[in-house]
């Protein structure tokens, strides 16, 4: 095991070969202590495309301490700015050569389109990089004037140390991108956990990581399951910042043995690890009477179909005001209508399969819910037959709040749609939810604009548009939907440490005191 | 059309073929100059001429001016998103990167200086200065400002448009980086001046330019004279902002243009007369090592140089003497020996022409105008009563090389203790008082940088926070970074180049008012 394989793409029949072991100190390496493999599934099939090497706790600790030496010789404070943005623009550069052969392994192992993998995914993580390599040599602290003729201060943004990543399945290379771009540009090294369904596009970008000149160590790539290496991450006492994606639930648990080893080392007088956590949504977008409806059609229906709903910003509550409420319905059903569910590399579909079988049945138990609590199927809601996790675009009318499909996260293309008649109602429904990821509204009035943006309880809103992000914008939740903001500036301080320095050259102590 | 350059170099340094094309740089095109004049490049370590390039008169600006415009109104400013401009800028520094050796042999073959230096001092920080402005393009942001709940108050850093820049011979390359680094990284156009004495790697990077994929009329070049191109220039009615380097002669000229035309915002990095002092609990070895390098490097022609050696009375015979020594060791001569730690001047105008010939009410034809020459200011020295104390004559018999020099014995009042010289020549002062050497150092109507040598960072750091000058170097000298801001204090200068700070200079601000509710009655 630990060998590279071939692996087939259905579309042209070309071979590419795939990293299938542990990436540790950039060398492709069999576990050290144990014989699981996981299963790359193509979700459009059904069928296996690969085992790869399964992270076990002892290869947790040998990546962390792989990491660890890198972060004390070769990166950290010991490479300065320049040369980090320097070879982050290079592995974007080896990104952007590779970005067909990333986006058919993307599609073979997520299901996406090839297409939006290449131009949405791809092309976007290669900005994303880009962008944080010039934030590398920015890295800048405050001088601090205390007293002039005694006294200044100044701050360091020291690399905050060995970050362990855990990224989601949804966006494999994208996610991946996020993470791993600001903790390099501040000088952190990595421990990247992709998801156990899709990773092979991280195996993949493991190797341009090496081809970029980035030294051993730097970043370490463990393929595992969640409860092994994942826990072993969140727990692990030389690991000094745990950054995850994913589902609340998981959230938790990773700040639950987060705490639990600081405790531990709150003894030891070690570094206590910080997280932060992009979590789930159930995101609300508001359609008011004033708004152009076809574009908010078109919004809402990318809000909740886009990657096949498996998207934790998606708008998954669509609210209507009443007077518009039958046309606007009427226009977002033929919009949805339009989405081509099908096989990723069939250049006609524009919505892949969801990533799995435990996800597939996942969202027809909420279907199934949605139909047993009363509210009505105005579209989809049936499975097909035959192979692959295909879901056709659902939406729900008549929702009540306490209903699961409005309250729960589903990660699929699944709508609930409700109505209101104004505008307090429609904020007073659009945060009556334990999440606060995202949110939308569409409205020509731009004073409404402002007042319902102010009072949406959301780490994003979008205003005349949904679900599209910038890498220079902060992203990230509120109440449950997370802890701390990925991209722009202020994913910067996610990976760093101030550290005040003060300097004293003038006074001078008298002792005793008093 | 104009002819294209070539040279091949064939020396220890650098072996291989260079070419360039010699005409005006307008809409990504080169042409001849609108009144067909040609301008010669003299090798300064010869006096021979090299080459003939397009000599650009102000019809020229006229129409470089309307390309930068057009090119501003329809694909670049904002009309380019921001992360693309960053992407054409790093293709840039990578071209420059692959032309590195090349690029350092021209500047050394084209300015005199070692191509040792070159390679190491101009052209590596003048990628890092493209590759670092680069990484900024998508990151110019306003500020989002509460102002009550009816109002809606944002801040938008937009760019200005047309920005003329004019920039001068010492660090062509490196200074032609400074200034397009932060003008391209917010969007503006340039119009870019450099010297007529160093046009090489000005030229050769607009092949890079077009390689790198600027769109046409982003960056235009000429190659013309201070009095001619630099005057219509600063007053052009079209150019929103121009930022020279050179002389504070020159820079009042410009400004006074400014003013008199269209109000253009005005950044200039102009000379300077830096003290660098040298405290009795100095670490001796090092601190001659650095005022050597302060001094001497770049042949002098540097304008945060360390020509005031300001020497405790405890350690002065003593450091003297190690200068002495350091001084002694210096190789003059070949650019391109990399034995030799300084080469030629740049100009036999910068040697000894004296300036009244050169000097007009107008612009000077050098950007770097002197009233006197530097072999003049060795003279007025001697003459002065200074004590000539090493060097002062010239090396050689053919080209523009002169022996580093130091003066002792000086009096304030002194012209080579007042005024920049821009060469290889500085002052030994001795002083034996904290506050009489402060005193002294900011007695000067200069103030670009300064350095201090100290084991004691309580004495360095209350010296550093009196100095009237834009940089202080503790226990080093010279060592500018394109991260950390650059310019200077009273008569040096305008504005900051380098670091976060380049980017107010190119950047106009706008406050949005979005009113939300408030009635008027």
């Amino acid at each position: 095991m630990a060998q590279p394989v071939k692996i087939t793409i259905p579309s042209s029949g070309k071979e590419i070969s795939v990293p299938t072991g542990l990436f540790i100190n950039n060398e492709f390496v069999p576990s050290v202590d144990s014989q699981e493999t996981l299963d790359a599934i193509n979700p459009a099939t059904e069928e296996v495309i690969c085992r790869v090497v399964a992270a076990s706790a002892k290869d947790i600790d040998v990546a962390v301490a792989a990491a660890r030496k890198a972060l004390e010789t070769t990166w950290g404070k010991n490479v300065d700015g320049f040369e980090r943005s320097r070879l982050i623009n290079k592995l974007a550069d080896l990104i952007e050569r590779d970005q067909q052969e990333l986006a058919e392994i993307e599609t073979l192992n997520n299901g996406k389109p090839v297409k939006i993998a290449r131009d949405f995914d791809i092309g976007d993580s290669v900005q994303c990089l880009r962008y944080y390599a010039g934030w590398a040599d920015k890295i800048t602290g405050q001088s601090l004037e205390v007293d002039n003729k005694a006294k200044i201060a100044f701050t360091r943004h020291d690399p905050i140390g060995v970050c362990g990543q855990i990224i989601p399945w949804n966006y494999p290379i994208q996610m991946w991108a996020w993470k791993v771009a600001p903790a390099l540009a501040c000088g952190c090294t990595i421990v990247m956990k992709p998801s156990e369904l899709t990773p092979l596009t991280a195996l993949k970008l493991s190797e341009l990581v090496k081809e970029a000149g980035f030294p051993p160590g730097v970043l370490n790539t463990v393929p595992s399951l969640g409860p092994v290496g994942g826990a072993a991450l969140s727990e692990h006492q030389n690991v000094d910042k745990v950054a995850f994606t994913g589902s609340t639930i998981t959230g938790r648990k990773i700040m639950e043995a987060a705490s639990k080893s600081n405790l531990k080392k709150a003894c030891l007088h070690t570094i206590p690890v910080v997280i932060s956590l992009e979590l789930g949504g159930k995101s609300p977008h508001l359609i008011f009477e004033s708004a152009d409806l076809d574009q908010a059609a078109n919004w809402a229906a990318l809000g909740i179909l886009y990657n096949t709903g498996q998207d934790c910003t998606a708008g998954s509550r669509v609210y209507v005001q009443d007077t518009i409420y039958d046309k606007f319905v009427a226009l977002l059903v033929s919009k949805a209508k339009e989405l081509v569910v099908g096989d990723g590399f069939d250049p006609k579909t524009t919505a892949g399969p969801v990533v799995s079988k435990a996800q597939y049945d996942r969202v027809y138990g909420y279907i199934e819910s949605g139909k047993k609590e009363g509210a009505k199927v105005i579209l989809g809601g049936e499975k097909r037959s035959g192979k692959g996790f295909f879901i056709d675009p659902t939406i729900f009318t008549d929702i009540r709040p306490n209903m699961k499909i409005v309250k729960e996260e589903i990660f699929g293309p699944v709508l609930s749609v409700g109505k209101f008649k104004t505008e307090e109602e429609a904020i007073s429904l659009a945060n009556d939810t334990t999440y606060g990821l995202g949110a939308g509204l569409q409205s020509s009035d731009a004073n409404q604009c402002m007042r319902v943006s102010t009072a949406l309880e959301a780490g994003t809103v979008w205003v005349n548009q949904y679900n599209v992000l910038n890498n220079n914008v902060p992203f990230g939740g509120k109440h449950q939907s997370g802890i701390g903001r990925e991209l722009g500036s202020y994913a910067l301080e996610e990976y760093t440490s101030v550290k005040a320095v003060h300097w004293n050259f003038g006074e001078k102590a008298d002792w005793p005191l008093f | 059309m104009p002819p294209t350059f070539t040279h091949e170099f064939n020396n220890a340094s650098f072996k291989g073929k260079s070419f360039l094309e010699t005409g005006v740089f307008i809409d990504g095109k080169f042409a001849d100059g609108s009144d067909k004049t040609t301008i010669d490049v003299i090798n300064p370590t010869t006096g021979k001429v090299l080459c003939e390039v397009a000599e650009a008169t102000p019809k020229d600006v006229d129409l470089a001016v309307k390309a930068a415009q057009k090119a501003f109104d329809t694909v670049w400013g904002l009309k380019a998103p921001a992360d693309r401009r960053g992407i054409v800028m790093n293709k840039l520094a990578d071209l420059m990167e692959a032309h590195l050796d090349e690029l350092a042999a021209l500047e050394a073959l084209d300015n005199g200086k070692p191509f040792s230096w070159a390679k190491m001092t101009d052209v590596n920080p003048a990628i890092g200065t493209i590759r670092y402005f680069a990484g900024w393009a998508d990151k110019i942001q306003g500020k989002q400002i509460p102002s009550g709940e009816e109002k809606l108050a944002y801040t938008r850093h937009e760019p200005m448009g047309v920005v003329g820049q004019i920039i001068p011979w010492n660090f062509p390359l490196l200074m032609l980086t400074w200034k397009i680094g932060p003008a391209l990284a917010t969007g503006n156009t340039i119009v870019m001046k450099c010297s007529e004495f160093t046009p090489l790697t000005a030229l050769f990077m607009c092949r890079l330019s077009v390689q790198a994929g600027f769109p046409p009329g982003v960056f235009n070049l000429l190659v013309g004279y201070g009095e001619t191109v630099g005057a219509a220039i600063s007053s052009h009615m079209d150019i929103q902002k121009v930022a020279f380097t050179g002389s504070t002669i020159v820079g009042r000229k410009i400004t006074e243009a400014a003013a008199k035309s269209n109000l253009k915002s005005v950044t200039l990095e102009l000379g300077g007369k830096s003290p660098n002092i040298i405290f009795d609990d100095c670490e001796m070895e090092q601190a001659t090592n650095w005022a050597t390098f302060g001094i001497f490097w770049n042949q002098g022609q540097v304008c945060c140089a360390g020509t005031r050696v300001f020497v405790h009375a405890k350690i002065y015979d003593e450091f003297l003497q190690k200068f002495t020594e350091k001084i002694k060791n210096l190789k003059v001569g070949d650019p391109f020996d990399n034995a030799n730690y300084q080469g030629a001047q740049v100009s036999q105008q910068q040697y000894d022409v004296p300036s009244t010939v050169f000097y007009s009410e107008h612009f000077s034809i050098d950007s770097f105008c002197m009233l006197q020459r530097i072999m003049g200011y060795i003279q007025s020295g001697k003459s002065e009563g200074a004590t000539c104390h090493i060097g002062g004559e010239r090396h050689g018999t053919e080209g523009y090389f002169i022996q580093p020099t130091i003066f002792t014995d000086c009096k304030p009042d002194m012209k080579i203790v007042r005024e920049e010289i821009f060469g290889p020549v500085g002052v030994v002062i001795k002083f034996d008082d904290d506050e009489d050497v402060i005193r002294q150092a900011n007695d000067t109507t200069y103030g670009l940088a300064s350095a201090i040598f100290s084991q004691d960072l309580n004495r360095a750091i209350n010296t550093a926070n009196r100095l009237h000058a834009g940089t202080v170097w503790i226990n080093s000298i010279n060592t500018a970074d394109f991260r950390v801001p650059f310019g200077g204090y009273k008569q040096s200068g305008i504005g900051r180049e380098s670091g976060e700070y380049a980017l107010n200079n190119y950047t106009n601000i706008k406050a949005v008012h979005v009113n939300l509710g408030t009635k008027m009655i």
